[in-house]
């Protein structure tokens, strides 16, 4: 430096630069001065100007409203047995963010519990598409020994937490599965019809059966939770809550014990079984098989299983009692019967059951089933042996147009009203139908075997039931009904379903029905009734009807020829009945698909059903009496 | 006036240090306890490992202000020179860090040679401009503005844009301290103006995002312009009285990034308030006044420039910081100094106060 200093032999003078340096450094504090200033500006327009704006933003930012979901109501059978109920099911969650080793932690929970492998793909899946702050679930419905090992285990897993929901179930599973249906998650489809502030925070609805009828009253309203969150969008806590109200039990008018007498007497066959009081319309039992697990679709049900048991060939969805179409077969005479003596039929006059019937001028032969004839019969014992020449006879005098007229007096063709969604009004054929349907016109033909059934005639089980409670009750289709009552758990309210509603009244009279019932009577405990077997020993009298409806028609194929039918083109069986005759207290309508014939498959379901009503329940009733000490 | 030297010298005066200055520092460390406490989310380890680096540093600042300023003089080249040279060394085998190469590992020390260039830039050009008469020549200008640019360049490269800025101010400061004629020192603004394209074409993507950003953060509230309105809305929801210490919502649930470092002003503003945000201004206005003063009576140009350029460097840090937090400047990464948590920058700052207080108190001593 000293040689750098020679060389150019600067002249110091060190009052100048003190003058200079100390001027610049005023010029450098007012600078200091004025940069402060625009931040202490900058600092009271933010925090005194726009304050009321940061602030919201700021409460905003951290305050959200959580929607807390509402307890679904339970459902409930006529005895105080739940049919669907709601349990705590466990989701493993896991964050992503609090995880250091997300496959080593995957690895040592699996040394605890199971998991899937369509889970683990899922959740592998979803954890690429969401942030790493937000919860993804591992494992769905974990059983309670499986929570509580995680719940021992948890601190050795930062990240994961077991989540508590109430997952709908249905403890009688398939037995019910056709009257009280499911819950599912809630479908883009069903996002279009619901009002979805309704529905904040709930991620199921009811889908099918009572389920999906009152779903409403079931669904309650959801709460809200006030809560803070970080910038991860993690609760930190509560600052209120709002607590959900939850939805109502519905009570049935189902007996789960008859349902299951009834579904264990159909046993595995297709078909449908239907209960009904005939004074209140009360269904107590409701069968269609096959039937299905309902528990599937509340657990959650992958499309690929849903599509198999949707395509399934017996129609395990299918709800056969209120959607099943089938032709009445025989079941349809009393009807008829009916509809002949208010034409002024005179229930003595008889016809002579040859074993065929030909239309006039024609050699097409109409055969009885009885293929040698009944001889002579009159009404009562066209009834209870079911003899088809006489009804062919009847059909030919009333004609279609009068028959399709008293088929709907019975409820026929038209829906019965009942509280489920989804229920077929069935066929009532006449000749303006057919002109539409078919653009031809109505053949005499068509009206014969009308009047045993057959042909294009359709009814579902239930509305045979609620056409036989009629017959019972003294002409009132009544509105068959699933809802007894609606209860709130919390409050103790009670809102009681609708009353009994009398639909329409049939213009007979009961002297008229009761010779129909005449008839019914002594197909079951008449010496040449059709269901002469069922009635042996019967300590109560039935009245009923049996039926078998031709898939192949008579006149078509020889008895032999029917033996070697393949097994889904054999008759379905049916049967209609209430007991006891003289006073009714159930009505009972019964398809077994491809049963045979009505007699043999179908009658002896409605005797282990009524022995259980009339002896078996009574007995057990007064067991419990013994038991409490009142025998 | 102080006593002459002599034997009865108080303690403050023996170990070279200015009191009032010091005071002040140890009320701005002390605040900056409570507030990285609240800050970083009332985690005891944080706060005990920034109470070390205090400690560290508060060593440090002694250790400096016994070296005499001639000494300080002497060693500037070469503490430039090897600070240039870290520069390089951080380009080429350097540790990436938050984004940016910017550290160098050192055995178990790990440091960033662009924090100890906020220190040795307006040594060194105060080096340079003091060796001839006041105002400065063309020539040692030219040098000057060398010495400031060649650093800047190599920190933009790492990238840190904050603290080449920085670093351009601590050369300006004392450029403009040392006289520099206006012409000159328009024709250098000129010159960086000219730059400016260049420059723009250098930054990465994210540094010209956050430019755009400050001018419309709410074209992309979740994206670029997330930092500034979160901090913001910290800020602006304090109002005058602020929502007190440890309640600050923005802060404890983690809505302000970098809480700790960068937008730790916004966690104290939030907390405090705008009452509690001027008390700290003028807290950090004291501090920089005390320097000015003791600048402004320094009795020979070297110690009066590097006293008074040290300090409008620690200024201007301030500035960048609290204008970025408020919205008034870009995001550019810098702490805020003395209050951050934050090991580099807490020693340089203090080793700068160091030589301030070297400068100032050993005046005497040259005469």
């Amino acid at each position: 430096m000293k040689t750098f200093l020679k060389i150019n032999l600067p002249i110091f003078d060190p009052k100048r630069d003190l003058s200079i340096t100390r001027f610049r450094l005023v010029l450098a504090t007012l600078l200091v001065l004025i940069l402060t200033s625009v931040v202490i500006a900058r600092l009271i327009n933010l925090q005194v100007l726009n304050y009321d704006r940061y602030k919201t933003l700021s409460v905003e930012n951290r305050v959200g409203l959580v929607p807390v979901p509402p307890v679904r109501g339970q459902i409930i059978d006529r005895n105080g047995q739940i049919l669907a109920d709601n349990h705590p099911a466990y989701e493993l969650e896991i964050l992503p963010d609090k995880v250091e080793n997300i496959e080593h932690t995957i690895k040592e929970i699996r040394k605890l519990i199971a998991l899937n492998e369509r889970e683990l793909e899922a959740f592998v899946r979803v954890l690429k598409l969401r942030p790493s702050f937000e919860p993804q679930i591992l494992k769905h419905n974990l059983s309670s020994e499986e929570a509580s090992i995680i719940a021992v285990n948890q601190h050795r897993f930062p990240g994961i937490s077991l989540r508590a929901n109430l997952r709908r179930t249905y403890p009688f599973s398939e037995l019910v599965a056709h009257v009280v249906g499911y819950v599912s998650r809630i479908s883009d489809e069903d996002l279009k019809n619901i009002d979805l502030t309704a529905y904040r925070g709930t991620r199921y609805i009811g889908k099918v059966g009572v389920e999906a009828n009152y779903e409403e009253e079931l669904l309650g309203v959801a709460g809200y939770e006030t809560v803070e969150f970080n910038a991860h969008g993690r609760i930190i806590r509560s600052l209120d809550y709002q607590s959900p109200t939850a939805g109502w039990n519905v009570n049935l008018t189902l007996d789960i014990e008859l349902q299951r007498v009834a579904h264990d007497a159909l046993g595995n066959r297709k078909g449908s079984v239907v209960v009904l009081q005939p004074n209140s319309g009360d269904v107590l039992a409701l069968v269609s098989s096959p039937d299905y697990d309902p528990n599937l679709f509340s657990k959650g049900l992958s499309v690929k299983s849903y599509d198999i048991l949707r395509n399934s060939p017996g129609k395990p969805l299918m709800n056969r009692a209120i959607y099943g179409r089938y032709a009445p077969g025989s079941t349809i005479k009393p009807i008829l019967g009916v509809s002949a003596l208010e034409d002024g039929f005179d229930f003595e006059r008889k016809i002579f059951c040859e074993g065929e019937f030909h239309l006039p001028g024609r050699d097409r032969p109409y055969r009885c089933w009885k293929r040698d004839g009944h001889g002579e019969v009159n009404l009562v014992e066209a009834i209870a042996q079911s003899c088809d020449v006489f009804f062919y006879e009847l059909s030919l005098t009333l004609g279609i147009e009068q028959m399709a007229r008293w088929f709907r007096h019975f409820g026929l063709g038209k829906e019965t009203k009942v509280d489920l969604n989804g229920e077929s009004i069935g066929l009532v054929p006449d000749s303006a139908w057919k002109k539409s349907a078919y653009d031809e016109s109505w053949f005499p033909g068509e009206t014969v075997i009308t009047g045993i059934g057959q042909g294009y005639l359709l009814a579902t089980p239930l509305q045979l039931a609620v056409a036989t409670a009629a017959i019972a009750n003294n002409g009132k289709i009544i509105k068959p009904r699933l809802l007894s009552h609606l209860e709130n758990t919390e409050t103790g309210d009670i809102l009681m379903g609708p009353d009994v509603e009398v639909m329409s009244r049939i213009p007979t009279s009961s002297s008229m029905l009761s010779i129909i019932s005449k008839g019914m009577i002594d197909v079951v405990h008449g010496s040449k009734g059709t269901a002469r077997a069922t009635g042996i020993g019967l300590p109560y009298i039935i009245a009923g009807k049996t039926g078998t409806s031709q898939l192949i028609s008579i006149t078509d194929h020889d008895e032999k020829d029917r033996i070697n039918t393949p097994d889904n083109l054999v008759d379905h069986a049916l049967f209609v009945a209430f007991a006891p005759a003289d006073n009714p207290r159930i009505v009972i309508a019964i398809v077994v698909e491809n049963g045979g014939s009505g007699s043999k498959a179908a009658a002896p379901i409605a005797k282990k059903i009524f022995d259980y009503y009339f002896i078996d329940r009574l007995l057990r009733a007064s067991a419990t009496w013994k038991e409490f000490g009142f025998g | 006036m102080r006593p002459p030297p002599g034997r009865n010298l108080d303690l403050v005066s023996r170990l070279h240090i200015d009191g009032a200055l010091f005071l002040g520092i140890i009320m701005l460390l002390v605040a900056g306890l409570f507030i990285v406490f609240s800050a970083g989310g009332e985690n005891w380890d944080l706060l005990q490992r920034h109470g070390i680096r205090i400690i560290i540093s508060l060593f440090i600042l002694l250790l400096i202000a016994q070296i005499p300023p001639h000494s300080l003089r002497r060693w500037s080249p070469y503490l430039f020179l090897f600070s240039v040279a870290s520069l390089v060394l951080v380009l080429l085998v350097g540790y990436v860090g938050r984004g940016a190469q910017s550290w160098l590992e050192l055995g178990i020390l790990r440091f960033q040679p662009s924090e100890v260039m906020k220190l040795a830039i307006p040594m060194v050009i105060v080096w340079i401009l003091t060796r001839r008469p006041l105002p400065p020549k063309l020539m040692d200008l030219i040098f000057a503005g060398i010495a400031t640019l060649l650093p800047s360049f190599l920190v933009v490269m790492q990238p840190d844009l904050g603290t080449a800025v920085l670093l351009i101010f601590s050369g300006l400061s004392a450029i403009f301290l040392a006289g520099v004629r206006w012409r000159h020192l328009l024709a250098m603004i000129a010159f960086v103006a000219a730059m400016a394209p260049y420059l723009w074409y250098q930054l990465h993507d994210h540094q010209r995002t956050r430019i755009v950003t400050m001018f419309n953060p709410w074209d992309d509230p979740m994206g670029s312009g997330y930092h500034i309105i979160q901090s913001q809305i910290a800020v602006g929801s304090a109002g005058i009285a602020g929502k007190g210490w440890l309640n600050g919502t923005q802060s404890q649930l983690e809505f302000i990034p970098e809480r700790s470092t960068d937008f730790i002003f916004a966690v104290y503003a939030e907390e405090f308030g705008l009452i509690g945000a001027i008390v700290l201004i003028v807290l950090y206005l004291f501090v920089i006044g005390r320097a000015l003063v003791l600048a402004y009576k320094a009795e020979d140009s070297y110690t009066r420039l590097l006293i008074g350029s040290l300090a409008l460097t620690f200024f201007f840090y301030i500035f960048v910081n609290t204008a970025m937090v408020t919205g008034v400047l870009p995001v550019v990464g810098i702490p805020l100094p003395l209050i951050s948590y934050g090991g580099t920058s807490m020693v340089t700052v203090m080793a700068a106060f160091g030589v301030i207080m070297s400068a100032s108190t050993h005046k005497r001593l040259m005469r």
